[in-house]
């Protein structure tokens, strides 16, 4: 397996306040990597810097390298590196005025896809690759909005793919839902991995130890200790990831 | 929801108790009322001082298209055909501009020029409309007639409304001024309907690869429809109602006109205009009658408005 996003020594501030440092880190192609840490360790500050968020809130700041297949991403125009790298947000975001058909084919027709059969193909792909078809297929001229939050964490995923991404950004897309829903994102995930290289970030260590293959630690804005996933929650090479783990602070 | 009424409940059974509470409670309440029972009074005292006219001409006033107090013969369309004329101008020319403004202010301005610029915006909505009317008449209405009236001619000439010879005091020049006039109203309600919509919603546009026009276009316009419907309606009933400037610009003719570029008037501005050369009891009592039907106008504009805001815009909140 090879790197499809090498972060090289990546530090973000916000203002002046510096909220990841230095961080170097792999994430390999057809895989789902974690990253975990306790609130403000800089983990949701780190995947927005993949695709180029980051910069949208004023006054934010990046320095360091990310490379997309060998291209530094910093060296491309932002929305075309967001085109092929998707993300998924912590609070399901879907477009409250447009339908469930509409929000899967809002990227696509930026693109300036118009043809209707290529959006209808696009439509039902996405939906059955999120696991929605078959609960909205009756009815995607309904609002986004009428589905319950599980279902539109499952839209806005839908929404990503239709786009073809080759890079999945997920920052911590289950903690506003109940279990039952998270499960069945976390299947998904699992089924994603096929087609796709997924990023997902969680506070919740569970989550990670379930979907991911390997899992980044990080603490303070730092990066900690990264490795496969089994192996850091078994054998943790820090003392600081072992309390993080144990459940010792966080 | 529910926890608030419970605790509504609580501190009025509470309030109950004191008797200076229950007088402030009263008299708040009767201020409340009061405005209902101003817009009841107004109603009918218009009504009664208009009926000699109403009993004259009755519905034939709305279609009736001559003013002439010479016949005693009034009719009340060529004032509403001019105040919906003028109104559309203003809203045509007006949202355009004002959605530009709230988009410039609450999207893409840098933070140290968006105060400054919010506060003369909204400086323009305290210009008194009088001054407005003499803007309009030694300043706009000239150059309408010399530059900009020849130009949409030169364009638009081959249309009916742009043809004639323009004159500068006319219903185009009231649009403008209208216009102008309710640009702070519109992108000052538009704007604070952009500024409510989430960023989730921009993120999730800018995380589909939208440029920032798209962004703006797919997160947040789309988002604020409702509101931004809200701030043209309210446009729309001050340009309706919109008295002095009009009647200085306008060039008062009452009768109806073909061309953007003839005089005409509306329902304010003929009030304004003939209040005091107008002959006693019919053609006051039709004057009067024009202003009940404009405050009938004004009265169903914003209800419509209350009514399509409220119930088919407001679509999937909660959702961020």
């Amino acid at each position: 397996m090879s790197a499809k996003v090498h972060v090289d020594k990546i530090s973000a501030w916000y203002g002046p306040k510096l909220a990841i440092q230095d961080i170097s880190l792999d994430f390999e192609e057809h895989s789902v990597s974690g990253i975990i840490g306790p609130s403000g360790c800089g983990k949701s500050t780190l995947i927005r810097c993949l695709n180029r968020m980051h910069e949208t809130i004023p006054k934010a700041r990046v320095e360091g390298q990310v490379l997309l297949d060998g291209q530094d991403i910093y060296g491309q125009p932002a929305v075309s590196v967001r085109r092929r790298i998707g993300m998924v947000f912590q609070k399901p975001n879907p477009f409250p005025t447009m339908s469930i058909y509409d929000n899967v084919a809002a990227g696509l027709r930026l693109n300036g896809v118009r043809e209707r059969k290529k959006l209808d193909q696009a439509v039902l792909e996405s939906l059955k690759q999120a696991a929605l078809w078959d609960e909205v297929k009756d009815s995607l001229d309904k609002s986004g909005a009428s589905l319950s939050g599980g279902q539109q964490q499952r839209l806005c995923i839908a929404r990503a793919l239709a786009v073809k991404p080759e890079v999945l950004l997920m920052d911590e897309p289950c903690s506003a839902l109940d279990p039952i829903a998270t499960a069945k994102i976390e299947d998904l995930i699992f089924d994603l991995k096929k087609d796709y290289t997924l990023v997902i970030v969680t506070h919740n260590m569970q989550q990670a130890a379930r979907v991911a293959e390997t899992t980044a630690f990080m603490y303070l804005g730092k990066l900690i200790e990264v490795g496969r996933t089994r192996e850091l929650f078994e054998r943790p090479g820090e003392t600081l990831t072992e309390s993080y783990i144990t459940g010792r602070f966080g | 929801m529910h926890v608030f009424q419970t605790l509504r409940g609580r501190t009025r059974a509470r309030l109950r108790a004191t008797p200076r509470d229950l007088v402030f409670e009263g008299l708040s309440a009767f201020t409340a009322l009061s405005v209902v029972g101003l817009l009841v009074l107004i109603t009918v005292i218009l009504y009664l001082a208009a009926a000699e006219s109403i009993r004259t001409y009755g519905f034939g006033f709305l279609s009736g298209s001559v003013w002439d107090s010479v016949s005693q013969r009034f009719g009340a369309a060529p004032f509403i055909y001019g105040m919906l004329v003028t109104s559309a101008l203003a809203l045509l020319l007006g949202v355009p501009v004002s959605l530009g403004i709230a988009i410039f202010l609450s999207e893409l301005s840098p933070p140290w020029l968006r105060i400054p610029l919010t506060f003369i915006v909204e400086l323009l909505a305290a210009v008194p409309s009088v001054v407005y009317g003499l803007w309009g008449i030694f300043v706009l209405g000239p150059a309408m007639r010399v530059y900009i009236e020849p130009g949409v001619q030169a364009v638009l000439g081959f249309l009916p409304p742009f043809q004639g010879h323009p004159i500068g005091s006319d219903v185009f020049t009231a649009g403008v001024i209208l216009a102008i006039m309710i640009i702070p109203t519109i992108s000052a309600v538009s704007r604070e309907a952009l500024l409510a919509v989430p960023d989730s919603q921009r993120e999730a546009a800018l995380s589909l690869g939208a440029t920032r026009w798209e962004t703006t276009r797919l997160g947040v316009l789309r988002y604020a429809r409702a509101g931004i419907f809200g701030a043209a309606i309210l446009g729309l009933g001050r340009a309706v109602g919109e008295t002095m400037a009009v009647t200085m610009t306008i060039g008062n003719r009452a009768a109806f006109f073909g061309s953007l570029f003839e005089p005409g008037q509306t329902i304010a501005s003929q009030i304004a205009s003939r209040w005091l050369d107008a002959v006693p009891p019919l053609e006051l009592g039709a004057l009067i009658q024009l202003g009940l039907v404009l405050m009938l106008v004004s009265l169903f504009i914003n209800l419509f408005a209350r009514l399509m805001v409220g119930r088919f815009l407001r679509v999937g909140e909660g959702a961020e």
